[in-house]
Parts: C-alpha cells; structure tokens; sequence
C-alpha cells in the first residue's frame, strides 16, 4: 500500500499539536499519579538516548567518524556548550576525521 | 545573595498584568532567540536528508518543520515513512518522541497569569520545544507570552526553512559533507539529554542503559528485524516503565513550588 505524505504531514502535526495544546488547555492541573509521573520524566531521556545510539554510527560513512563525533557530543554537552556548538562540533570531527578515514 | 536579589527583582516590580505587550519584552524574545535559530537552521538541515531519504519534497519538508517544529518526533517519523509505514505506527511513534512536551506545557501551563486571554495558549502551545521552553520558564514572574513569540518568530522559520534547504542539498552537496551534516541531529540530542545526566545520576544511568539496549536490538535476530520506529517504541516504554517503577521521581520535584 502506497500513502500519501500529505496525510502523514496532517496525522504528524495533530499529534504533535495535542500532546502541546491538551496540558495548556484541558488538563491544567498538575499530573498527580507518581508513576506517570515518573514515566513521563524519564521519557524524553530515554527515547532521545536510545534514537542516538547506535544511529550515529550509522549515519556517517565511517563508522569510527561517528564513534568519535558521539564521545566529541558527550563531552562538550558534559561541559555546557550550547546546542550549536555541540551540533557544529560533531560535524566538524565528522568532517575533519573523514579525511584520513 | 546579591545575584539572589537581582533574580527576584522583576517580580517584585513586576505590577499590572503579564501578559502585556511591550516592545522590549518581543525584542528580548528575539534576542535571546538568535542563537536558537542558529542551532535549529543547522540541524534541520540534516533533518532534511532524513526527510529526503523518506520521499519528502523540500515543500512537504518545511510543511513538516513549519507544523511539528519536532526534531525527533519528525526524526524518527521519517525513518518509518521510509519503511512505508502506516499512519497509525507514526501517530505513535509522534506521540512518544514527543512526549516530553506534554510535560513542559503543564510546566508551563501553571505559569499563564490567570487573566492572559485564552487564545495566547493555543499561540505557545504552536512551538514549545527543548529550547525554547528552556529560556521561556527561565524568566521570573508570570509568563509574557510576547517574549516567547518574539523567539518563535525567528526559531520557527529557521527550523522549516533549514529542512527545505537540506532536502535540496543533500543532492547537491558532496556525499562527505553530508556525511558531517548528518551527525547534527545526535549533537542536538546530546545537548538536551547529556547535562540533566550530569546532574542527576539516575538519568545518567539509564542514558548508558539505552544506549546498550539499544545497540543490542540493532543486532540481535528477531529484534533487529522491526523497524528502528519500532524498536524506538518499544525500548522506550520498557526503560521508562522499568525506571519509573524503580525509581519513582519525588512528588515535589514536578509540583508547584510556590
């Protein structure tokens, strides 16, 4: 079966509007079940952890250059650089290691 | 204490309703909005070779942007759109990427001074992301809506535009370049998930815990065979479940602290 972007651009955008608009606007009381709570908080954590291991690997043509753009990203966020520099900096080690590789 | 005194400050001269417009309040929006947009104009861009691989033109690209403004969410949906997935598996896997949101619009939900007209939520709730729900919760007092818009205003159109253009170029540039350019999206990811680790040791633990499963079910028969949505779904219902049992967070952490 073949889909249309379009419908998956729509289906996208709703979600994504609700999971913002429905605290903002229905829900507004803080959430008091602890588990969901908990699971909620731990999350965005996990989720964002588990898309960008082993993919970073993957996503360059060598994969030693995203082993090293990973270890370069966790280091300088460790350290407080700010999202472009940390985005930039795996680039360039990218970039630069590429060239030997 | 000196510091302690100049952060209380605007709340104390703060008189009248928040939610007023003033000009210096958008401009410090703005302000504080440059360097966002520098950040998000860079890692669309290898969104956009994502969205490229999954089909995308770069008109459908910044209609993604434009109405998500998501980067994993619209991350991950890519990768399934490329394995033809259903409408139902990215509803899904929308809900979950995205999930933390829900959690910074009830922060930001207890913010709104009672009388900021209704319509200013259905405005915020347009683009609370990482970042720019970081420097609206940062400021003292209750919420001014036009601060966050004056940050929109510039993060938005970078992020949509961002992707479009790297939909483009991910034809035209050479296959090194965007070799590095694809690696934008894990730093942006790094940026967000690696400082809380740092402070709290539990999520640092479980960042190490995912990254292992994770490299695991990329290999391991069966497992390896579902999609990386798929896995995605599934690895982070089980660690978040696991940990949220384990380890529950403190009541008061998420509650009002006034």
């Amino acid at each position: 079966m073949t889909h249309n972007n379009y419908i998956y651009i729509a289906v996208m955008a709703l979600v994504s509007y609700a999971i913002r608009i429905l605290p903002l606007t229905l829900i507004r009381k803080p959430i008091k079940n602890r588990f969901i709570q908990s699971f909620l908080y731990y999350v965005p954590y996990v989720t964002l952890a588990v898309m960008t291991f082993p993919a970073i690997i993957q996503a360059t043509q060598s994969p030693a250059a995203g082993a090293v753009a990973l270890v370069v990203g966790i280091a300088a966020a460790w350290f407080g650089a700010s999202l472009f520099q940390v985005a930039a900096g795996c680039c360039a080690v990218v970039f630069v290691l590429e060239f030997f590789i | 204490m000196e510091s302690k005194q100049r952060l209380l400050e605007p709340q104390l001269v703060q008189t009248g309703r928040a939610d007023q417009f003033s000009r210096k309040v958008f401009c410090d929006g703005m302000r504080d909005g440059v360097p966002i947009a520098l950040g998000y104009f860079a890692v669309s861009f290898s969104l956009g070779i994502a969205a490229r691989k999954a089909g995308f033109t770069p008109f459908q690209g910044f209609l993604v942007s434009l109405l998500n403004n998501a980067s994993a969410g619209e991350y991950a949906a890519f990768a399934l759109i490329m394995a033809n997935a259903t409408y139902f598996e990215v509803a899904v896997i929308t809900l979950i990427a995205n999930a933390r949101y829900l959690l910074m619009s009830c922060a930001l939900a207890q913010r709104f001074a009672p009388e900021t007209p209704f319509w200013h939520r259905l405005l915020i709730g347009y683009d609370v992301t990482d970042e720019l729900f970081g420097i609206t919760i940062a400021r003292p007092g209750n919420l001014n809506p036009y601060y966050t818009y004056g940050a929109i205003l510039l993060a938005a159109p970078a992020w949509a535009c961002g992707t479009a253009l790297g939909i483009i170029a991910g034809n035209l540039l050479p296959l090194r370049v965007v070799s590095a350019l694809s690696v934008a999206l894990y730093g942006m990811f790094l940026a967000i998930i690696i400082p809380p680790a740092r402070k709290d040791r539990i999520v640092a633990v479980l960042v190490v815990i995912s990254f292992a499963l994770s490299f695991l079910c990329s290999y391991l028969p069966g497992i390896s065979a579902l999609s990386e949505g798929t896995r995605t779904i599934l690895l982070t219902v089980a660690i978040s479940g696991a940990a949220a049992v384990l380890f529950p967070v403190r009541q008061e952490e998420n509650e009002d602290d006034a």
